[in-house]
């Protein structure tokens, strides 16, 4: 067989599986040129927090964060758990790690209460399946965002997200927000209408303000809640963030799926 | 041809009446859900979607089995298929309709939409999955319009529907396998996260779709002068036979890998479809009818001489689609939602404004379906006259 003829059959055989399997490759390519963006936002800057377990205990350390985020972004408290929102809150440490526990694990470890927010991936598979690109990775900080007014309400992120961190409002949140005796709602922060999805956005709008996150700043305010809640910029080598991941025992959840949660937890 | 579709008898129009009185009964629900939110339903934060998601995974294979009548027909050039490949194509039509319907009902903000196109996302596979249904709509369409006037006409249809025929095959097959992508590729859901979904959904549609097809075709025959051919019957029976055959392997080899890998996270989706998972345990008996129907339905639909009788294929044909219906407008979404990612169970069972808001989306898919075939038939009977 002549060179020539072997190159062309190597071309066209490029060509039938190409045109065969058009949607992957174009999916593959678009995976690459998003993975580039990714990379590249974490080199600018990427806010990831820090959870000491051990000071989490403390019941009132998490009530208190739960509380101070709520209020600062409207949170509705609707008593159904089939239509609860919310952006932190606590769950048994076995359900939080499944594969940090086994049969002999003491009861108190597996039961112990957890606080758990969206991770803000690396990779976020909610991103990746927004048909609307209404939630997006934000370049400049590796915020998981979410646009509340492009938001179709398909749920597809919910089935996406791996740690169950996104609410929809299944109907008016506005009815469930707790007001103060004028009426007022307890911030100005945008309350959101019923058929779009909602989650934790690690405070940006006090970010753009300089300060830190509502809930960092409501835990250190408590007796024993210093540093049970610590948050900076991973691409920063001198963040205080980057300082306790480089000393202590660390973990994140689900790991081995590879969406790389940027919320830690000191064990 | 058109005027047809006003032109009928009693039996037509009652017809007509009684899918549109049950889409008013869908359309007051949806009003209801419109003004009060998703709440109405059964759905919660662990379980975000069911039935009409579910529903629209079980007519996304409805639509695409009509190409097993479009392959047999134009590809092999099996005469027999002559006067069914239209009500395939018909059926498509109707069956993406009510694809496009139960997305829309399912969607928080409706009036949104438009977002999807005004904001592309060729990551979502929900984006592939809108381009490919509108598209197979679209071929069909013209496919089914161009090719029905040429026959009555008497003339062969313009050339260049020649390859639209031709593309409409593999789109069929990409409209269930993206379909099946939506669910396959969330690491998130153990349950779907198999390789095997896709051909799965592809095998089940080539059994359920081309029984709802014998079902019509049985009706029409009985009903109206128009026959589509006891041939053309029998072989779609045949097609739904080694369908059936081949998705029932598909089911077990995915259990067998759950079961013998003895994964927990593989296997508490299978304990809580056929035994319950701690206590819960809803689809329980949905499972095994399910099983049941499937196994009678192979064994008897293998047997020539049990497919040859009209009074037994009718009741094999509807058991294959409650089969399936149960396998994938049931359970498939459902299931993917337990246990929750934080190892909840939460269980679902829609509601009745739920339901019904379902049930006026099959109304309509009907209502469209029973005018289309009234022209067909309509149609047939005078070439047949003449």
């Amino acid at each position: 067989m002549s060179e020539d003829r072997r190159t062309f059959l190597k071309e066209a055989g490029c060509a039938v599986l190409g045109l065969g399997c058009g949607l992957p490759f174009v999916r593959g390519a678009l995976a690459i040129t998003q993975h580039g963006s990714e990379e590249e936002a974490q080199s600018s800057s990427q806010w990831a927090m820090v959870v000491d377990l051990e000071k989490c205990l403390n019941d009132e350390v998490r009530a208190v964060s739960a509380a101070a985020c709520h209020r600062e972004h409207n949170v509705p408290d609707i008593p159904d758990p089939d239509d609860e929102i919310d952006w932190i809150w606590d769950e048994k440490y076995q359900d939080v790690f499944p594969d940090q526990v086994h049969e002999h694990s003491p009861a108190e470890m597996r039961e112990m209460p957890v606080l758990v927010l969206c991770n803000h991936c690396t990779n976020p598979p909610c991103v990746r399946v927004c048909p609307t690109k209404a939630t997006w990775k934000r370049e400049s900080d590796g915020i998981v965002m979410m646009d509340q007014h492009r938001c179709i309400g398909c749920r597809y992120c919910m089935a996406a997200c791996p740690y169950g961190s996104r609410s929809f409002n299944w109907r008016d949140p506005r009815a469930f927000i707790q007001r103060d005796d004028n009426g007022e709602m307890p911030s100005d922060f945008p309350t959101r209408t019923k058929g779009v999805v909602e989650k934790c956005n690690f405070c940006a709008e006090r970010l753009r303000e300089g300060k830190q996150p509502a809930c960092v700043e409501a835990v250190h305010a408590v007796a024993g809640g210093e540093g049970a809640l610590t948050f900076g910029n991973l691409a920063d080598p001198d963040s205080e963030v980057n300082r306790i991941l480089g000393e202590k025992h660390t973990i994140s959840r689900r790991v081995s799926l590879g969406t790389g949660p940027n919320v830690f937890y000191v064990v | 041809m058109l005027q047809d579709a006003f032109r009928g008898g009693r039996k037509y129009w009652v017809l007509l009446g009684i899918w549109g009185a049950l889409v008013v009964v869908g359309l007051a629900a949806y009003g209801r859900q419109l003004s009060e939110g998703l709440h109405i339903t059964g759905m919660s934060q662990d379980v975000t979607w069911g039935l009409y998601i579910s529903q629209f995974t079980f007519l996304v294979g409805v639509a695409a089995s009509a190409v097993m009548v479009v392959l047999p027909y134009y590809l092999h050039n099996y005469k027999a298929f002559g006067r069914m490949v239209i009500l395939g194509e018909g059926l498509a039509v109707s069956a993406v309709l009510m694809c496009a319907l139960f997305i829309l009902v399912d969607m928080g903000q409706p009036m949104r939409v438009m977002n999807v196109f005004l904001h592309p996302s060729p990551n979502s596979l929900m984006f592939w999955d809108t381009q490919v249904l509108f598209g197979y709509l679209l071929l069909n369409l013209v496919i089914g319009v161009m090719t029905f006037e040429a026959e009555r006409k008497g003339a062969p249809p313009p050339r260049w529907v020649k390859p639209l025929i031709y593309l409409s095959i593999p789109w069929a097959i990409s409209i269930h396998t993206v379909t099946a992508f939506l669910y396959s590729g969330l690491e998130a859901r153990t349950f779907w996260m198999t390789a095997i979904l896709a051909p799965r959904f592809l095998a089940s549609a080539f059994a359920s779709g081309p029984s709802l097809l014998i079902l019509l075709a049985l009706i029409l025959r009985r009903f109206t002068r128009f026959d589509p051919g006891w041939e053309a019957i029998q072989k779609l029976a045949t097609i739904v036979a080694y369908a059936m055959v081949v998705n029932l392997f598909f089911v077990l080899v995915e259990l067998f890998t759950g079961i013998y890998s003895d994964m927990p996270h593989h296997l508490h989706a299978f304990e809580y479809l056929f035994v319950g998972l701690e206590g819960h345990s809803a689809l329980v008996p949905w499972m095994w009818i399910g099983a049941v129907l499937t196994t009678v339905t192979v064994v008897c639909l293998l047997i020539p001489s049990v497919r040859r009788q009209e009074r037994l294929l009718a009741p094999l044909c509807a058991a294959v689609i409650l089969a399936i219906w149960i396998e994938k407008g049931l359970a498939m979404v459902v299931t993917g939602f337990i246990p929750s990612p934080l190892g909840q169970i939460t269980e679902y069972a829609p509601t009745a404004p739920e339901i019904a808001i379902s049930v006026g989306v099959y109304a309509l898919g009907f209502f469209v379906l029973t005018v289309l075939y009234k022209v067909v038939v309509n149609v047939r009977e005078r070439l047949e006259a003449t």
